[in-house]
């Protein structure tokens, strides 16, 4: 059999998939921060916590309204969107003049609100989400057995990224959205609604991290704290990628993934702290980030 | 002015009378360790501009070697702190010189993804106890004659070295070192321009802080006499950073007052409220954030000069 380091490919390759899959889950968390900041400019401490709360949101659709993971993958991340919205309306909007650390420190209180309302309605022990009928079983692949849901993840994260990088990039709505951030008095002047298109952002990224949640429900346990732990790496994930820069957030997201795979494989005692050494790393080399300008 | 000198009299004579009034001396010792790491933590933000969102990792891990020499090794309390106070600073200093690398959410975000690296450290060593982390941490006694397994006598220790930080502290500031530090705080571009090495004071401001937030982990440890995982946790990193903004950032007395509100909420609303403690907690970081940017005491400062 080949072999790589000692370990033999089969192995490796494995990881590496694994890898892939939170990857795709760094992808759309930072993907959703780097769609707040770049047109908002605002860190989205609650990020981790808007997260949780989509897999809640499916978790309890399920429970209480029988909604299955289909509808709950359309209808959670819908539903926090609105209560995003709504905390943009009543909290965000008025730290837009001040300086960036208070939206950074509003949105950490955040977090531990929703979090710990969670936490008390919910306990901390958590509930598992069934993978959906469609997408039981697994792949062989050949060199691994690849369960059908992991690649759903995959493949569902790339198509969203995707089409997020279009809209923002693209598209008139994403040019509109762009200008808001650069003059937003210029814009409103044309008759565009800025403080509506600043509040659609807010719950268009929570809607990002809530749907990351709902595709995570079946693979992990669905804890109140879910996202506390990950929106860390993913901060850390932003800083390589360069903050503000959709595309760097989607390719840094999936690479430290992989890379974060790889560990397990070669180090695993490392896995848990590699995306911070990368991130040491870049700060050293290129501290604006792989993707930033500066 | 004077108002302030008598203010400060009256403060000093109730932290020499408390141990007469009945106060649970340990949980005055806990508020006093929390004040001082407020106010280290006050040096970054408040003096300096840099929002840390790690510095339980400095807390910590000061906390977790003292308590391992002292447990493990039978070091004295001088010799366990001393070291920790070493540890957090050599650890302030690498942090520092990667997080000054970058500026305002870039080093809050970078020093959160450091001190995740301690945490995971913390959780995982040999030495650390895991997931029970260090118990029955003793005391011992200071210079091998003041027995400090009295409360007493812990208590007037606590409270000196509180004392002797805070002076350090206001001799920081109103040093030159400490105007340039505010220069850069208030304009970073224009010290530049002026000819300042910014990157060497900034790192400068990490390292006294980050020795300053150790001193107040070690003398946790001897006071409670356990290290948990929870001390190197961004919980408390968030906590600090609360007291700092309730009582006020960038003032001298703020982080006090703020830690005191702080450490007296957790430690008689848990009874009432149970779990809700994090909720209000979150809650008072927004309102801090919508409408008490300037703190308890930045307030009432800003209040009397404006009359």
């Amino acid at each position: 059999m080949t072999t790589v380091f000692g370990v033999p490919l089969a192995v490796i390759l494995g990881q590496l998939m694994l890898g892939l899959v939170n990857g795709a889950f760094y992808a759309l968390l930072s993907l959703g921060l780097a769609v707040i900041f770049g047109l908002m400019g605002v860190v989205n401490f609650a990020h981790g916590a808007l997260y949780a709360l989509g897999a809640f949101a499916a978790l309890l659709g399920m429970k209480w309204l029988g909604l299955n993971y289909w509808v709950a993958l359309l209808a959670a991340p819908a539903a926090v969107a609105v209560l995003g919205l709504a905390a943009e309306r009543a909290l965000l909007r008025h730290v837009y003049k001040l300086p960036p650390l208070y939206g950074l420190l509003l949105t950490f209180g955040l977090a531990l609100v929703i979090e710990g309302t969670l936490f008390q309605l919910f306990g901390s022990s958590g509930d598992s989400y069934p993978v959906p009928e469609a997408l039981r079983g697994a792949w062989n692949l050949g060199f691994m057995i690849l369960p059908i849901y992991r690649g759903w993840v995959i493949l569902a994260s790339i198509v969203v990224c995707t089409g997020v990088w279009f809209v923002i990039e693209r598209t008139r709505l994403g040019a509109t959205l762009r200008a808001a951030r650069e003059n937003g008095a210029l814009l409103q002047s044309f008759g565009v609604n800025v403080p509506l298109l600043f509040a659609a952002t807010y719950g268009g990224g929570a809607a990002l991290a809530a749907l990351a949640g709902v595709l995570a429900a079946p693979v992990i346990l669905v804890t109140p704290h879910m996202g506390s732990s990950l929106v860390i790496v993913v901060f850390a994930v932003v800083v390589i990628g360069g903050m503000g820069s959709i595309l760097g957030a989607i390719v840094s997201g999936l690479g430290l993934g992989l890379i974060e795979g790889f560990t397990k494989v070669v180090y695993p005692e490392a896995s848990n702290v590699i995306v911070f050494v990368i991130m040491a790393v870049v700060l050293i080399l290129r501290p604006a980030g792989l993707f930033g300008k500066e | 002015m004077n108002g302030t000198r008598i203010f400060y009299v009256l403060a000093a004579l109730f932290a020499l009378c408390v141990p007469l009034f009945g106060i649970y001396p340990i949980f005055m010792m806990k508020l006093l360790c929390f004040a001082m790491f407020a106010c280290a933590f006050n040096l970054l933000l408040g003096f300096s501009g840099m929002l840390s969102f790690g510095h339980a990792a400095f807390f910590g891990s000061a906390a977790y070697a003292t308590g391992w020499l002292m447990t493990a090794h039978g070091c004295g309390p001088i010799a366990g702190v001393a070291a920790g106070v070493g540890v957090s600073a050599a650890l302030g200093l690498v942090v520092g010189a990667l997080a000054i690398r970058r500026q305002g959410i870039y080093l809050a975000m970078v020093t959160l993804a450091l001190a995740q690296v301690v945490y995971f450290v913390c959780l995982e060593a040999p030495f650390t106890g895991g997931e029970n982390g260090l118990q029955d941490v003793p005391r011992g006694a200071l210079a091998g004659l003041l027995p400090l397994k009295s409360d007493l006598v812990m208590y007037y220790a606590v409270l000196a070295a509180f004392v002797a930080v805070y002076l350090l502290i206001r001799r920081i500031v109103h040093s030159p070192f400490g105007q340039v530090l505010k220069a850069i705080r208030d304009n970073e571009n224009r010290a530049v321009s002026l000819g300042y090495d910014i990157d060497r004071y900034k790192l400068l401001a990490f390292v006294l802080s980050a020795a300053i937030a150790g001193l107040a982990g070690s003398l946790k440890a001897l006071v409670l006499g356990f290290v948990t995982l929870s001390d190197v946790t961004q919980a408390n990193s968030g906590e600090v950073i609360l007291m700092t903004l309730v009582g006020g950032s960038g003032t001298f007395f703020g982080p006090v007052i703020g830690a005191a509100l702080v450490v007296t909420l957790q430690e008689y609303l848990s009874d009432l409220v149970g779990g809700w403690v994090t909720v209000i907690i979150g809650a008072v970081f927004v309102v801090c954030v919508l409408a008490f940017r300037r703190g308890i005491v930045g307030e009432l400062a800003a209040r009397t000069f404006r009359r």
